[in-house]
């Protein structure tokens, strides 16, 4: 036998005793900071008040129904083969809303895949974000003119650019400040750990928006970590808050909070978005594999839109003619992101060579002249088949 | 004999679980390895019957991956970790070249290091950005690391065996697209070893010389040029470090022409490697130069467009006519 196993004789030593596997953490029970109850009652809480006009209140409701609508609406166009993926942001409209709302428009975002709330906020038409996972582009949008960076896909690569940018903000004397958006899974990575060195370190103005949504694909927070994860920023020397990331007000009075922070030039917070993904990890996924329904159902009673919804009716803030108009809005976005979705042309083969270098590259000018020419030969034979 | 139908994914499933079985000291590791069975799920059911101490879901975290994978080496395991797409080795590629490929040289010898390193690489799936790059240059480029590809079901299941038993780090490439293509595994009888090419066609007018997802296209082209009255034989090269020089060269001066075809860009790929060492061993035996099939110097393009970009049966068949026509 050429293949052997030379090592399969030998036994362990000892039968682990000891479980590296850790279990659900201690001091897991989440300290929330919450305004708003999932029964639709305001409370107060003594460090985070918040007063908010009906209007302002409607405008939130109005972001999240139509930011869900959005994201259902991209759903249905991959199970439609029109996209080749989405990463749904289901039962985190209150994290990106609210935190996103919070926002100057001279700050500037720093998104994962999911944020597409924050960039419904930012201005940025939802559109947009269809194309990378349609396939015909990889981003696409200007991040400057609406100061929502590109989407990244490499989990936690961006705090690092966040850390960067808000360092810059802080020499440029500017008294903006950065968000940087990332999971409970991207904050066990290496570039998690450093943009939050960096940014302690220099006092940059960022604010860490993590969105902890229980899940990274199948693993649960407890497999990235065994404090819950706001306490983490305390080693790295700045504060760190969780918030009910279901509740549309608090999301909005602590990030505000942290971002007046950084302004004021004292330095990052973490923000910790308590919250739930419920539905799959993207439409690849399959959470029946590891995650049981009953949890799914516990959240779904502490769901974001539902929760303002009974407030504004509660306080009557909103009338019934509020939200026949909101529906008949959320139809209209549904048939344009359809109708968008489905004209976005295939690019143009030519497009490969665009844009790889800022000043052009002789070996990429010589490859899209033989490519240019391969393409053309199957024009000629054609014309000659005719 | 036992001879079944399965295909790449299920050989590499049976094959890691055939190693799990073998020796107590085989670990899987990665994202979502464990009750998911990964993206792709190779490794289902794997923690089913392991349990969570063998088969470990890890922090999201390539770098902590590795180094910890280097770890578990050192202590006498040999890990067989999950990177869960080629573009997201990077975090984890410090702790690769600088630790992983070095430790053996550094230590004179003294220490073993018997992690395998899986990636699922390539594109052809209609994926979004990082999730359909060829990086094995990239990694061969690095002295102390194997790199290998398999092709097909046999390959899969027996290349994964010798990986796991190699004492030195292993850079298994997994052709992610061909996942699913089914083919004859012989679980008794053991195929030549790790580092050595396989003519999967014979021919006498050129040679193709491919690896992982190449291959298959250059079987079809051979086909399909065999009505067109050529010759075509194809090198499955399945490994990229070390590579089987003897092998491309008895072939080269048997045919006297070669295309290497990869989807990895040309610019600095491994067709360059290959068709400098056919020039320096056998130029009088060549009748044109050695040619290159592969992807451009531009990002990996989105879905849309991947088609252009991946080398496909027409862009192989030009080549074979640019040849044979020197
Ligand atoms: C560096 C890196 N490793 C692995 C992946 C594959 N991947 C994509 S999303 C994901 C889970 C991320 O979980 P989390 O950070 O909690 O964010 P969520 O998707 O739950 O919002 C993984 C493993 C990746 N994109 N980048």
């Amino acid at each position: 036998m050429t293949v052997e196993s030379t090592a399969a004789a030998r036994k362990p030593r000892r039968a682990s005793k000891r479980t590296s596997a850790a279990k659900k953490p201690e001091s897991a029970e989440p300290q929330l900071v919450q305004l708003l109850t999932p029964e639709g009652e305001r409370v107060e809480h003594p460090d985070y008040s918040i007063d908010l006009s009906a209007d302002e209140l409607r405008g939130l409701y109005r972001d999240m129904v139509l930011t869900r609508r959005f994201d259902a609406e991209a759903t249905a166009l991959q199970r439609q083969g029109e996209l080749g993926l989405w990463a749904s942001l289901l039962g985190q409209e209150a994290a990106q809303i609210g935190s996103g709302r919070a926002l100057r428009d001279d700050d500037y975002v720093f998104p994962t895949y999911r944020e597409h709330g924050v960039a419904w906020c930012r201005g940025v038409d939802p559109t947009n974000l269809l194309g990378m996972f349609r396939g015909v582009n990889h981003g696409g949008w200007d991040p400057n003119s609406n100061n929502f960076h590109l989407y990244t896909i490499v989990i936690g690569a961006q705090t690092l650019h966040a850390a960067g940018y808000a360092m810059g903000v802080a020499k440029d004397g500017a008294d903006s400040a950065v968000i940087a958006y990332f999971g409970d899974g991207a904050s066990s990575q290496g570039d998690v750990a450093e943009s939050f060195t960096f940014s302690a370190v220099y006092n940059a103005p960022v604010v860490f928006f993590c969105q902890n949504n229980q899940w990274a694909i199948s693993e649960p927070t407890e497999r990235q970590t065994r404090v819950p994860l706001y306490q983490r920023a305390q080693g790295f020397g700045f504060p760190g808050v969780r918030v009910d990331g279901n509740d549309v007000l608090a999301c909005l009075a602590v990030t505000r909070s942290a971002l007046e922070r950084a302004r004021r030039g004292e330095g990052p917070t973490l923000v910790e978005a308590f919250t739930y993904r419920m539905g799959a990890h993207t439409t690849s996924d399959d959470p029946t594999k590891y995650r049981a329904d009953e949890e799914r159902a516990a959240w779904e009673a502490k769901d974001p839109i539902l929760r303002l919804r009974a407030y504004l009716e509660k306080e009557k803030f909103a009338d019934d003619a509020f939200f026949t108009a909101l529906d008949e809005e959320s139809e209209t976005l549904g048939k344009r992101v359809r109708e968008t979705v489905r004209a976005m042309p295939d690019p143009d083969p030519m497009a490969l060579f665009e844009h790889g270098y800022a000043d052009g590259n002789s070996l990429v000018d010589e490859e899209r002249a033989q490519f240019a020419a391969y393409q053309a030969s199957f024009a000629d034979s054609a014309e000659e088949g005719k | 004999m036992a001879v079944e139908k399965m295909s790449i994914a299920k050989a590499l499933n049976e094959s890691l679980r055939l190693a799990l079985d073998n020796d107590p000291k085989v670990l899987i590791m990665g994202e979502d390895v464990g009750k998911l069975g990964g993206v792709f799920r190779i490794t289902d059911g794997l923690q089913k019957d392991f349990g969570e101490e063998r088969v470990i879901d890890t922090p999201l975290a390539e770098s902590g991956i590795v180094g910890t994978a280097i770890g578990l080496a050192l202590r006498g395991y040999r890990p067989v970790v999950e990177i869960q797409f080629d573009g997201f080795v990077f975090p984890a590629y410090d702790q690769i070249v600088t630790q992983l490929a070095k430790m053996h040289a550094r230590s004179l010898g003294k220490v073993k290091l018997p992690v395998v390193v899986r990636i699922p690489y390539g594109g052809g799936i209609g994926a979004v950005e990082h999730h359909s790059e060829s990086p094995e240059a990239l990694f061969a480029h690095v002295a102390g690391l194997k790199v290998v590809s398999p092709s097909n079901a046999s390959d899969a299941y027996w290349m994964m065996q010798q990986a796991v038993q190699s004492d030195d780090p292993v850079i298994f490439f997994e052709p992610k697209r061909r996942y699913w293509d089914k083919g004859e595994v012989d679980t008794d009888s053991i195929p030549g070893p790790l580092h050595k090419a396989v003519t999967v066609r014979e021919g006498s007018d050129l040679t193709l010389v491919a690896y992982g997802p190449m291959v298959k296209v250059c079987l079809e082209a051979a086909a399909a040029a065999r009505e067109e009255g050529k010759s075509i034989e194809v090198l499955d090269l399945r490994s990229m470090s070390p590579i089987d020089f003897d092998a491309i060269q008895a072939s080269a001066e048997k045919t006297g022409r070669v295309v290497v075809v990869h989807e990895a860009p040309v610019f600095y790929g491994s067709g360059a490697e290959i068709a400098a060492r056919i020039t320096e061993r056998c130029f009088y035996h060549l009748e044109a130069p050695v040619l290159r099939v592969g992807g451009y110097h531009v990002p990996y393009p989105p879905a849309r467009l991947e088609d252009e970009y991946l080398p496909g049966l027409d862009r192989v068949l030009d080549a074979v006519d640019r040849s044979l026509a020197f």
